[in-house]
């Protein structure tokens, strides 16, 4: 199979996760949908890392994996404890800065 | 499933040779991160009555050792303008790096000294950050007199992130000193002592917006590795200059679909029109000593990538990236002018004035000459001076004593007559951010629209001159208001500046002042030494290879 068939299904992934931040309204869930572009992310490297026939897009998978451990632990601390003061995670609920 | 063609299924060649570092080159950002981790260690081992101190002074002192070494390494460096790279050419060690890591040191400092500032054994941080605002649990850590140490580790991991994105030379390393950068800074957000909803509406939305960017920052990162084969900023120049020789087959698109996505997470951070809704949110709703230090050491860091970026890994395709950094450089500085005339509240203000400068360092981007550089770089260590300072005298004035930051511009009517010399040094710095000759500001506006011009960017200092004109319209009525105006009714309580927010301002007046009379010894020191580079500008096309030449990227 062509590897760039893995870019195309990247690039499709990468828009779901897109578009999921900017219409869904729950903090969690546009969370998730970072998530899944990161992911995205990381196929096209592995599938680039193929085409190219070096290892180098392999191990930035590794890395952007590491930093969506260390982002998912800073984010939902974020988003807990804005649940306990408002018991709601909803982004649009958070408007108090605005002018 | 059908076999891969052939090409697709040549074997990674996988070399085990260990990797040459030479720690010296490396020992700003060791220092503040072993200073970081023992912070850490700090945290589980020193009784809780003699933590502050000793945090503090363990950053203190390797913010300031981690200077020194920044100005010892200078010597360190070949002459002739050249620079270095360390750890496998991931980290360039050259001078736009090492004047970015010794602005940044410089204003961390400035900032740790507003974090440490305490008054009545309270800080600008929550008692309690886990605790839920108003609650009986949060009151009995507020009488306790609980407070978070873990500010000064997480302060110093963020500076680490800071020195190591400017300095970063391949895509990878970038990525992670992004994140390392910002997610301390989104945890730090969130731990206001006052008006704790703003707070933690600010760390939500910065985390969200920030995350989000960050994929698109690695999604171009994955599409000029698809594009290049390497991540590596030599590399991509290479693959560019020599027309995609060694690129994958029919890979053009790709290199210029990284260009804009890469463009994006780094506008992103850099706060310009249309990626700078965070910046008054989270600025206003952040405890202020970290808004000055995002304001400052956040903004040089982001710039320096972004220079680094553009000058040398897309180097060679200035025609493709130009229209880009045109246009959002003429919607940051259109845009955000008139939008900042209709802010009320100083610390919004203030966002939307960097959103303005970051406009202005972005026609000396657009520039894509050393003359831009060097006045990129002026510009960005003269604002940081300034605007750290501004902050400072932010939060002096209360509602009351002991209270929130009166925030509301129109309260401070009058505060020109009843304290002097804060309102003094806040007109100064307004002053600077307008661009009022004999101030720092105005230097910074000269060179970096002199570097425009020269690259033929005409217009766009029109435009420029045009918004720092609108600008300067409401820095100038903040001060008509402050020493024209009758006092108003409610007038907010302005606190006796402390010694550690005291030499903030003095600092930031002073540097204002001095920047702003006697620039010379600085711009020459940032101007690339005459006739460096010049016989191999003129032998490639665009005559770019001075700019790539400044950076290490070999």
């Amino acid at each position: 199979m062509d590897p760039m068939n893995y870019i195309v299904l990247a690039a499709i992934v990468f828009t779901i996760g897109a578009v999921g931040v900017l219409v869904r309204r729950n903090a969690i869930i546009v969370f998730m949908c970072v998530e899944l572009m990161l992911n995205a992310c990381n196929l096209a490297f592995v599938s680039f890392a193929r085409m190219h026939g070096n290892i180098e897009g392999q191990v930035i998978a590794f890395f952007v994996m590491v930093v969506a451990a260390a982002e998912v632990v800073v984010g939902l601390a974020i988003i807990m404890q804005v649940f306990r003061t408002r018991r709601s995670a909803s982004v649009d609920d958070a408007n108090l800065l605005r002018h | 499933m059908n076999p891969l063609p052939h090409t697709a299924l040549a074997a990674p060649v996988i070399t085990t040779q260990p990797p040459q570092i030479d720690y010296a080159l490396l020992a700003p950002l060791l220092v503040v991160f072993a200073a970081g981790v023992i912070g850490v260690l700090v945290e589980a081992f020193v009784p809780r009555p003699r933590r502050r101190a000793v945090q503090f002074t363990l950053a203190a002192l390797a913010l300031v050792a981690a200077f020194v070494l920044t100005v010892v390494r200078v010597a360190l460096l070949p002459a002739g303008g050249a620079g270095l790279t360390v750890a496998s050419a991931s980290i360039a060690v050259d001078r736009p790096t090492l004047f970015f890591q010794g602005t940044i040191l410089v204003m961390a400092i400035a900032s740790l000294l507003l974090i440490a500032e305490h008054r009545h054994g309270e800080s600008a941080f929550a008692a309690q950050a886990a605790t839920v605002p108003g609650s009986e649990e949060e009151r009995a850590h507020v009488l306790a007199g609980s407070q978070h140490t873990e500010v000064y580790p997480l302060v110093l991991f963020a500076v680490l992130g800071m020195l190591m994105f400017p300095a970063s030379n391949d895509f990878l390393t970038m990525f992670i000193a992004l994140e390392v950068m910002s997610l301390p800074l989104y945890l730090l957000c969130g731990l206001a002592r006052r008006r704790r909803l703003f707070s933690q509406e600010a760390a939500v939305k910065y985390f969200l917006l920030g995350a989000f960017s960050s994929a698109f920052f690695l999604f171009g990162i994955a599409m000029v590795y698809g594009y290049a084969g390497s991540v590596n900023f030599a590399v991509i120049h290479d693959t560019v200059a020599a027309g995609g020789a060694g690129a994958l087959p029919g890979g053009g698109p790709l290199l210029l679909l990284g260009i804009a996505l890469v463009g994006v997470g780094l506008l992103f951070k850099v706060g310009a029109v249309p990626f700078h809704s965070w910046k008054p949110d989270v600025y206003q709703g952040a405890p202020t000593p970290i808004t000055a230090l995002m304001a400052s050491g956040t903004l040089v860091a982001a710039f320096g990538a972004l220079l680094r970026v553009f000058y040398v890994a897309f180097g060679g395709s200035v025609a493709e990236w130009r229209p880009m950094m045109w246009v959002v450089a003429v919607l940051t500085m259109v845009l955000a002018a008139v939008v900042a005339v209709t802010q009320r509240d100083i610390k919004r203000l203030l966002a939307y004035s960097s959103v303005v400068h970051a406009g202005f360092v972005l026609t000396a981007v657009v520039a894509a000459s050393a003359e831009g550089l060097a006045g990129a770089m002026f510009y960005l260590a003269a604002y940081g001076f300034t605007t750290v300072g501004a902050f400072a005298v932010v939060t002096l004035v209360r509602v009351h004593e002991g209270g929130a930051e009166s925030g509301d511009i129109a309260s401070w009517a009058g505060l020109g007559r009843t304290s002097p010399v804060l309102a003094g040094s806040l007109a100064l710095f307004l002053l600077a951010f307008a661009g009022i000759p004999l101030t720092s500001g105005f230097i910074g506006k000269f060179a970096v629209f002199e570097a425009a011009v020269s690259a033929g960017a005409t217009p766009l200092v029109v435009v420029g001159v045009l918004s720092s004109a609108v600008t300067a319209f409401f820095y100038v009525r903040i001060i008509v208001l402050m020493f024209f105006a009758e006092p108003a009714e409610a007038r907010p309580r302005v606190l006796r500046p402390g010694r550690l927010t005291g030499a903030v301002i003095g600092v930031g007046v002073v540097a204002t002042l001095v920047l702003g009379v006697f620039p010379g010894p600085v711009l020459d020191r940032l101007s690339p030494a005459p006739g460096a580079g010049t016989a191999e500008a003129q032998s490639v096309p665009g005559g770019f290879a001075t700019t790539a030449d400044l950076f290490a990227n070999r």
